[in-house]
């Protein structure tokens, strides 16, 4: 099975749009949305829950008030700034270090696990999908990318795809999103800045050794950004596998829940079945 | 008055918003917290002058003093140090430099040095200043720390956040006076402004919506916001030409009087309390 | 001598677990009489530092030698600071590939894998 990852650096580039209409167009695969903190993948692929657990992603510290002296040691060496004056653990802010642990003189204090998200599988018409809805303010949305990922791999049967869609930015979520991947597709937009966030989650998929292509999408918005992301494209020998058109009626199809096969939008979705056979080629044609 | 912009979903406009409002604010101070990948400076072009190193403090080993005995590498929790044969081997990318380490050493053999994870840049006054993470490095909180102790207090702070939920954004919006949270008018919009909605509830902070690329067709934003009594501070239309016109950063208050004006009242709203 | 398979199993029938950090389980086997014990990897479930743990894991247990698929540059420098060799799996099953590395027929591993390697691979 191959695993493909679609990042973007900026978000709102259209990853979920792809992967759900790839799903769609593909054969043999599964699928995995790993932006944790807002997902969005599972809107348009509507499946059956066959899968739904709690998840444990972090620990806190707990102080027993009936043990504790305030002698105030543990807010004095917390490096995060989650126990208050009154010592009271501030759980937005713990990240379960266990540092307070270690230093409370009458072991008042303890690690106790915290749920931080929850993931879900779901059995679509388009092959089994795994996503996760991270806590309000909760941390640790790496770890659930990673969780989201093991989910998906266990309900794995001989297919011959995976389809990951990433989340945005360049930070542990997306790290943590594409670790393992044979190939990411970095879908970007002809904005300036969606061209520079684009040069710096590239950087992060050759920190990483991972094979990046690109996908320009709405690239006929500003051909002159355009033609600069192919130029750095060609430059830094990275392929740009994948040119989509503009087209407002996406979003009106997207507010219809419909990917723009659904849709019927005949040149995306050409656009999008050139894309991927661009990357079925590049990908049996590359060794790991 | 301390505003961060933040939405749940990505590329709803959330530079759109804080960059426009800082511009024709004039007097105001942007800070971009979006330090994964900022870009305000796309939009405001301010002439960087200060470069300040965000250093955090990792683990290293005194091998005169240490016995290898291990317990470093059982206390900490992100699997940032393993101890074979005595040696003591440190993974500083993945230290989340809590000192835990340094604490629980029987022998007092950890110290900790300095390694940098990104940068913070600013303009001349310190009116506009971003945080970028270095490549690689999987934690952005330190920088946002950061950057938020220059915040000034004699003029409105614009905060411009990171996509998502998530800790980064708890840690740029806790201790604002308000919060603008912009979203689309599509499902995907909805769905994560709800996450946001939740988000600033729990944090008690004030908020108001803005939304963009608004369509007369699609009212779902402004019937949710209509039956959770939330403020809906402005509505940007939904125009091709205002996109071209972002794909060249450039934004509406840039050539429209009108526009800057919008931004002006819509900040005279917000501090007058009249919202929210 | 003492070794460790990464595993996706508890049993020397088990399959093998082509991944280092992220393997299901090891198994320790010593080689002079098969005995083994399996220790399912808690390290598989970290989001970082996954190799780190394993390897820390296995060193504590004092095997010589580890047999595995994949290992990745973290793990690597961990398990090369213990003095344990890392061999390439060759068969399929536990049992298949210590009976291999006793007869000195599976190679070396030298080379690693691009950090994170195993995450979401089978």
């Amino acid at each position: 099975m191959k695993q493909i990852v679609f990042i973007s650096g900026k978000g709102g580039t259209g990853k979920s749009t792809i992967v759900a209409s790839l799903s769609l167009l593909a054969q043999s695969k599964i699928i995995a949305d790993c932006d944790v903190d807002a997902p969005n993948l599972h809107l348009l692929l509507k499946g059956k829950r066959i899968q739904e657990e709690d998840y444990f992603g972090a620990e806190h510290a707990v102080i027993d008030s009936t043990v504790c002296i305030s002698c105030g040691l543990c807010t004095k060496v917390c490096r995060f700034g989650a126990i208050s004056k009154v010592i009271e653990v501030l759980p937005l802010k713990c990240e379960g270090c266990g540092a307070c642990v270690l230093t409370c003189p009458v072991n008042a204090i303890s690690l106790m696990k915290q749920k931080t998200g929850e993931t879900y599988v779901d059995s679509t018409t388009r092959g089994t999908f795994s996503h996760a809805l991270l806590d309000i303010g909760a941390e640790g949305s790496g770890k659930l990318v990673t969780e989201v990922k093991e989910n998906l791999f266990g309900f794995a049967d001989g297919e011959n795809w995976a389809f990951v869609d990433g989340a945005p930015g360049i930070g542990c979520s997306v790290i943590a999103s594409i670790t393992g991947a044979d190939a990411v597709v970095v879908v970007c937009e002809p904005t300036q800045s969606g061209k520079s966030d684009m040069e710096r989650v590239l950087g992060v998929a050759r920190h990483f050794g991972i094979s990046a292509f690109v996908c320009i999408n709405k690239y006929d918005l500003n051909l002159r950004v355009t033609s600069a992301i192919e130029f750095f494209c060609e430059k830094t020998g990275i392929p740009v596998i994948g040119k989509i058109s503009y087209e407002p009626k996406i979003v009106k199809a997207l507010q219809a829940l419909q990917t723009p096969v659904e849709a019927g939008l005949t040149t995306v979705v050409r656009e999008i079945e050139r894309l991927w056979n661009r990357l079925k080629t590049e990908l049996t044609m590359r060794k790991q | 008055m301390k505003i961060a912009v933040l939405s749940g979903k990505g590329g709803t406009g959330k530079t759109t918003v804080s960059a426009s409002l800082a511009y024709a604010l004039q007097s105001s101070q942007y800070i971009d917290c979006d330090v994964e990948e900022p870009n305000g400076a796309l939009f405001l072009k301010p002439l960087i002058k200060h470069f300040a190193p965000v250093n955090v403090r990792v683990p290293k080993v005194d091998e005169e003093k240490c016995d290898g005995c291990g317990i470093c590498s059982r206390i900490c929790r992100f699997n940032a140090i393993a101890v074979v044969k005595g040696k003591v081997l440190i993974f500083p990318e993945i230290c989340h430099h809590c000192a835990a380490c340094v604490i629980g050493c029987q022998q007092n053999a950890i110290f900790e040095v300095e390694r940098s994870i990104g940068v913070i840049e600013a303009d001349a006054k310190g009116r506009f200043m971003q945080g970028r993470l270095n490549i690689g490095e999987p934690i952005t909180l330190p920088i946002i720390k950061q950057l938020k102790q220059s915040l000034r207090s004699d003029i409105p702070v614009i905060l411009d956040c990171s996509p998502g939920a998530s800790c980064t954004v708890v840690q740029t919006i806790e201790g604002c006076d308000y919060c603008i949270l912009v979203t689309e008018p599509t499902p995907f919009g909805l769905h994560d402004l709800k996450i946001a909605v939740s988000l600033v509830r729990k944090m008690g902070l004030p908020f108001g919506i803005v939304i963009n690329k608004a369509m007369q067709e699609d009212q779902t934003i402004q019937t949710y916001c209509g039956q959770h009594n939330i403020d809906i501070l402005m509505e940007i239309p939904y125009k091709r030409e205002i996109a071209e016109s972002y794909s060249k950063a450039m934004l509406p208050v840039h050539t429209s009087e009108d526009w800057k004006y919008k931004f002006v009242q819509m900040y005279d709203r917000i501090k007058g309390g009249r919202v929210s | 001598m003492k070794i460790t398979v990464s595993a996706t199993g508890n049993t020397m029938d088990s399959q093998i677990d082509q991944r280092f950090g992220r393997a299901a389980a090891f198994v320790f086997v010593e080689t002079d009489t098969m005995d083994f014990e399996a220790i399912d990897n808690a390290a598989a479930a970290s989001s970082g530092g996954a190799g780190i743990a394993a390897a820390q894991l296995v060193a504590d247990k004092d095997v010589k030698a580890v047999i595995t698929g994949n290992v990745g540059p973290n793990a690597m420098n961990v398990l090369n600071a213990a003095n344990i060799g890392i061999y390439k799996v060759g068969a399929l099953t536990v049992k298949e590939n210590v009976e291999l590395f006793k007869k000195g027929e599976l190679e070396r591993i030298s080379k690693t894998v691009p950090a994170h390697f195993g995450m979401g691979n089978k």
